[in-house]
């Protein structure tokens, strides 16, 4: 089955969905998140069982300002389908898909560290590569790069757009 | 006498309170009976900076809690601030073992948001140095595995075979790694002269040396006693746990997406994907050994390829292809001669040309992609957004090494602490592209 072939065969349950570039793009409500992460992976003709990845992308002046990224695999189809789930400044919150994909633990931890976006459910929610007394979400769009204090006495770092750069 | 200083400040722990977890639940204090120890994240077994906290009752391993992040270097967060070309040269240090994947994986990104193809002799030089590249990851994880069991041999043998590799890389792109060598459209540069008879060389010499290793090792008793059914993995928890590679296919599944989602040309080349039953450590060992071969196999019809003659290596249309000309000198490799006389003496709009792409580069159209290659450690995908700008709006990189880490408190609690080294080794996490 094509790329096309799937995304119209999703489309009769979960209309929102674009086929661009040769990749199928689904965007869902948070609150059926989890309802079509699990029919994707039960459907016989999607099998979409294997997640491989979560992200999130900032857009400080749309709304919604958070889009969720889940990347679906099919390990036997070896096809890719998106889903995309959106999350507002104020609530930026969505269900954990860790019941679902047990991968999902550390690709959620990373998004909230990164975002500061809540995955309601997980089961251990903290940061993992930044330190746990972190201040701040350092990528979302209104944190600069550089221009943090830094650990030396007296140093500073300005942030790389005031350093005359690129 | 010295007297104690008062130090201003926290003291600074990364892992915050996750010592904490390791109370009973039940009473709220830490169990008396077992001992909770620090491995890392400077231990020598751990690739890298990791940090493992384990819970020991005896020699036995109760819990185990990896701790993270000690090389984030904020990857991601820098090629938002720098031009689509220059994102290159930071996503390479990502897995800094196998470069050539993450620039690989990159610009096949750049280039399906672009929409442009790539030359078909570039296609061929990207597979050859990805697969030479292979071998180099996985001599190692041979090597340094064979080093953590006091296999001091094997460190040996790997690390001279991949200097062997190292020495073509360099003559290639001017540098043993970080390369920056595969661009936007293309490769930097085509191989320079003398590169395919280097190459030759090592291809006659190398499928000796991997039979030098597996002579040594296979059998042996003591390499057989510390792998052999240690950090079992089933093919269902693999999937489960996101883990891909190595891993994955030493328990039986035929993922590999060379094959499954081809790339770059790979449906074009003639090679197996390597499959063991097992899914323990002496497994995954069997599997690089094999895959050493299969790159083998592929490197040699890539360098035959080659030899058929010249052409472009990046795209000709100047609005997207590189302009820089490099050319080898007597110091190495530089700029061209010829290509520096062009813009500096003879056309002013070359230069206008050279300075804009340099600086600016090129506008990516508004989109978002998601492309994946088989790196040594398995899936390595790079999730791609642009907002139509000259900059990247957002790169994610889905590196195998974070994924498959995420499988080691289950392949090692319940068992003794020698086993977490060769249980490290075998999963073969690299820390940059851990922590990125």
């Amino acid at each position: 089955m094509s790329v096309e072939a799937s995304a119209a065969a999703v489309a009769r349950r979960y209309p929102d969905i674009v086929v661009a570039r040769g990749e199928a793009s689904l965007v869902v409500d948070r609150g059926v998140l989890l309802e079509a992460l699990t029919w994707l992976r039960d459907e016989p003709d999607l099998q979409m069982d294997f997640l491989s990845s979560i992200t999130a992308t900032h857009w400080p002046d749309r709304d919604p300002a958070f889009w969720l990224d889940y990347e679906l695999r099919s390990m036997a189809r070896h096809e890719r389908l998106r889903v995309k789930v959106a999350a507002t400044e104020d609530d930026p919150s969505v269900p954990s898909v860790t019941s679902l994909f047990p991968t999902a633990d550390w690709h959620e931890r990373e998004t909230f560290d990164f975002y500061g976006i809540t995955f309601d459910g997980h089961p251990d929610l903290r940061r993992i590569l930044l330190p746990a007394d972190w201040d701040g979400f350092p990528l979302r769009k209104d944190q600069p790069l550089g221009g943090v204090p830094t650990w030396f006495r007296g140093a500073t770092m300005p942030p790389i757009d005031e350093r005359g750069m690129a | 006498m010295s007297t104690r200083r008062d130090l201003p400040g926290a003291l600074y722990d990364p892992a915050g309170d996750i010592a904490e977890d390791l109370r009973d639940p039940a009473t709220g204090e830490f169990r008396q009976e077992t001992m909770i120890i620090n491995m890392g994240p400077q231990h020598p077994s751990t690739h890298g900076v990791l940090r493992l906290l384990l819970e020991l009752d005896g020699e036995t391993v109760i819990r185990c809690k990896p701790v993270i992040g000690y090389l984030h270097t904020g990857i991601e967060k820098n090629v938002e601030y720098r031009t689509w070309v220059q994102g290159v040269t930071f996503v390479t240090r990502a897995d800094y073992v196998a470069p050539f994947f993450n620039e690989l994986a990159y610009c096949m990104a750049v280039e399906r948001l672009l929409g442009v193809d790539v030359p078909e002799r570039a296609q061929v030089i990207r597979v050859l140095v990805c697969e030479l590249n292979r071998i180099t990851s996985h001599l190692v994880a041979l090597a340094t595995g064979g080093l953590e069991l006091g296999a001091v041999s094997v460190m040996l043998y790997g690390l001279r075979e991949r200097e062997l590799i190292m020495d073509i890389f360099e003559a290639i792109t001017g540098l043993r790694m970080n390369h920056a060598y595969i661009r936007p459209g293309g490769v930097l540069m085509d191989l320079p002269e003398g590169s395919a008879r280097k190459i030759r060389d090592l291809l006659d010499v190398l499928p000796r040396r991997i039979d030098e290793y597996e002579t040594l090792l296979n059998d042996n008793p003591i390499w057989r006693e510390r792998n052999v059914g240690v950090a079992r993995l089933s093919a269902e928890r693999c999937l489960e746990l996101g883990v891909t590679g190595p891993p994955l296919r030493s328990a039986g599944v035929a993922a590999d997406l060379r094959k499954d989602e081809p790339y770059s040309g790979y449906e074009t080349y003639d090679f197996d994907i390597v499959t063991r039953a097992e899914g323990d450590a002496y497994a995954r060992y069997r599997v690089r050994i094999d895959e050493m071969r299969e790159s083998l196999r592929i490197a040699e019809q890539a360098l035959h390829r080659l030899l058929e003659g010249p052409g472009p290596v990046m795209v000709e249309d100047p609005k997207v292809g590189w302009p820089v000309k490099l050319s080898v000198g007597p110091d190495g490799i530089g700029n061209d001669p010829a290509y520096l006389a062009h813009i500096m003496e003879d056309s002013m709009e070359a230069l206008i040309h050279h300075f804009k792409m340099v600086t600016q580069g090129v506008d990516v159209p508004e989109g978002e992609v998601y492309t994946t290659v088989e790196a040594p450690r398995g899936e390595l995908g790079m999730y791609v957004v642009s907002d139509g700008g000259h900059r990247p709006y957002r790169v994610k990189i889905r590196d195998p090494s974070f994924v498959n880490l995420q499988a080691l408190p289950d392949v090692i609690e319940g068992y003794l602490v020698a086993d977490i080294i060769p249980a490290i080794a075998s999963i073969d996490p690299v820390m940059g592209g851990v922590d990125r």
